[in-house]
């Protein structure tokens, strides 16, 4: 870790000023990401400014009948909101499925979006990373890339967004508020992450001085018909190899609306209107769900070591998607897949 | 350790930042001490506080032994500066015991030999108060999943949640 300046923001308009007032530094929430790269060198800010005590911990009722969850809300405690359980279970699961107890009491929901990828060589500074040094090459493309992406990849970066959260944020619909030094602006979920094209170093569309307010979700919450699915090496306290977030909305057996989001598999949590489309005025059975499947996996490419996440994302899907049309989502704490 | 000597793009040296005066309460005593930005609360306990109960397994969020309690929840205390946690209360191992008489869960794993080398203990222990604090897990399960930041590499696994178990059933009458 290298020197660095260190501030706590006094409120909101304190935090904006001083992100505009020194070039590459940068806001700490929970530290858990940053704190982290921090250690090895991969992040260099010459200033920290420190947001972790603004006044953005609320979750509250929207006139739209959704909820507006503050940045700084810590992922446990959203989780266990009476509010998300009820309403927003995907959600509640998603995150349950991700790091630790301990990390999720840190992490906030703000630095949740913002995690940076786990790919190994952007953390070995002793390698090339498009991400971490443009132009100097992407290590993984050729090298060992098991855990890397299969869809939306590009000839510079094939590293995955690591986040659970954010999957199910992403079939949620949810929306991002963002204040900058010009006022503020909301995102949709999908124009938050980028793929990583000839920019990888750009792993969203914020701007450097821009902060996150608060993550707004929709009435709409696919209490009833709801799975999180997350196939990792270990059964717990591991990154997803492939994710799946499946809500499905039923009339008498026939899909009404459906959403389908996938984690571990690209540059951000991948969705795909025209297989969520096709499902509606379907019956909720395995055909549908395998037509789905083909659908969003369609221009999947696997690299040396990862071409078993297309059958891997395939079979998950299919148990994702069959598991909410059930109403039976996946415990994560009885690690059975049923 | 942090280089201090820093240059901006534009040339100009980064000044090396002056000593943050921070007031911590730790297992119920204030402590008031200088820090840099950069002394995570892991390494204010150990270095600065002489409290080495909390250990340093990995220093990167991904084992859980430098579990302590920060205002009542278990945080891995490697993964925040000690000048983020200015004002706060912190329960770290030594801080379990009351008088002399061992805490439930220490007790427990005691009884039920849910230590081999020692190293993952203290860690073990605090999120296992956090958990119990928490009050998410009653099956076997849950304690399973809920304290799967906490890595044990001798193994004693099933007797960490045997010990666990007994905490909160005693905890409970
Ligand atoms: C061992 C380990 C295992 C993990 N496993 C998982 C897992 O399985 N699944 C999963 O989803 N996650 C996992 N995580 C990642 C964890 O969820 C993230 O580190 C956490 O969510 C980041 O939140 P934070 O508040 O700590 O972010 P910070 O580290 O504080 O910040 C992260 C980034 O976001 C920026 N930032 C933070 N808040 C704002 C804001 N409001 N506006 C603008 N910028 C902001 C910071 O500048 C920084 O660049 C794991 C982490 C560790 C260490
Ligand atoms: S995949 Fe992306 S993050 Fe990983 S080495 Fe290549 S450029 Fe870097
Ligand atoms: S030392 Fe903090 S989690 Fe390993
Ligand atoms: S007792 Fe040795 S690591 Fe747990």
């Amino acid at each position: 870790m290298i020197n660095f300046q260190y501030a706590r923001a006094t409120d909101l308009a304190d935090a904006l000023r001083q992100i505009a007032a020194e070039p590459g530094a940068k806001f700490i929430a929970g530290g858990t990401n940053l704190i982290d790269l921090m250690k090895e060198d991969v992040e260099r800010p010459p200033r920290l400014i420190d947001i972790s005590r603004l006044p953005l911990r609320e979750v509250e009722q929207t006139r739209h009948g959704g909820l507006l969850i503050g940045a700084l809300v810590p992922n446990s405690d959203l989780a266990y909101h009476p509010l998300i359980e009820r309403h927003y279970p995907l959600l509640a699961s998603a995150i349950l499925a991700g790091a630790s107890a301990q990390l999720r009491n840190m992490a906030s929901t703000g630095g949740n979006l913002l995690q940076r990828t786990r790919c190994y060589y952007f953390y070995d500074t002793a390698t090339p990373c498009n991400k971490r040094t443009p132009g100097s090459g992407c290590a993984a493309r050729y090298g060992v890339n098991r855990i890397h992406a299969i869809l939306g990849t590009s000839d510079a970066c094939i590293a995955t967004h690591p986040s659970d959260m954010c999957v199910a944020l992403a079939a949620l619909d949810a929306q991002v508020h963002v204040a900058g030094p010009s006022g503020g602006r909301t995102l949709t979920f999908a124009d938050l992450h980028r793929l990583p094209g000839t920019t990888p170093e750009r792993d969203t569309n914020l701007a450097a001085d821009e902060i996150i307010t608060a993550v707004e979700l929709p009435e709409r919450g696919f209490a009833a018909n709801y799975s999180y699915l997350k196939i990792r090496d270990r059964l717990s306290y591991a990154f997803a190899l492939v994710s799946v977030a499946a809500a499905l909305e039923l009339e008498h057996g026939t899909i009404k609306e459906a959403r389908l989001a996938l984690g571990g598999v690209a540059h951000k949590p991948w969705r795909n209107v025209s297989a969520e489309a096709a499902m509606r005025g379907e019956p909720a059975n395995r055909a549908t769900f395998a037509r789905a499947a083909d659908a969003i996996l369609r221009d999947a490419k696997g690299f040396a070591h990862n071409a078993f996440k297309i059958e891997l994302a395939r079979r998950a899907i299919l148990r994702a998607l069959s598991q909410a049309a059930a109403g039976t989502p996946q415990s994560q704490s009885v690690k059975k897949i049923r | 350790m942090a280089r201090t000597r820093r240059k901006r793009p534009n040339g100009q040296t980064i000044p090396a930042p002056e000593k943050i005066t921070i007031s911590l309460t730790v297992n119920g005593a204030p402590r008031e001490l200088a820090v840099a930005p950069w002394v995570t609360l892991l390494d204010a306990l150990r270095e600065r506080l002489g409290l080495t109960g909390t250990k340093k397994g990995c220093d990167h969020g991904q084992c859980g032994a430098c579990t302590v309690l920060v205002d009542g929840r278990r945080i891995n205390s490697c993964m925040t500066f000690a000048v983020m946690q200015d004002g706060a209360k912190v329960t770290t191992v030594e801080g379990l015991a009351r008088d002399g008489t061992l805490h439930p869960l220490q007790q427990a794993f005691i009884d039920h030999d849910a230590f081999q080398c020692g190293s993952c203990t203290s860690g073990q222990l605090c999120s296992a108060a956090g958990l119990i604090a928490e009050g998410r897990a009653s099956t076997v399960e849950e304690i399973r999943e809920l304290m799967s930041g906490n890595l044990c590499r001798c193994g004693a696994y099933p007797n960490i949640v045997a010990a666990i178990q007994q905490a909160m059933e005693r905890q409970r009458s």
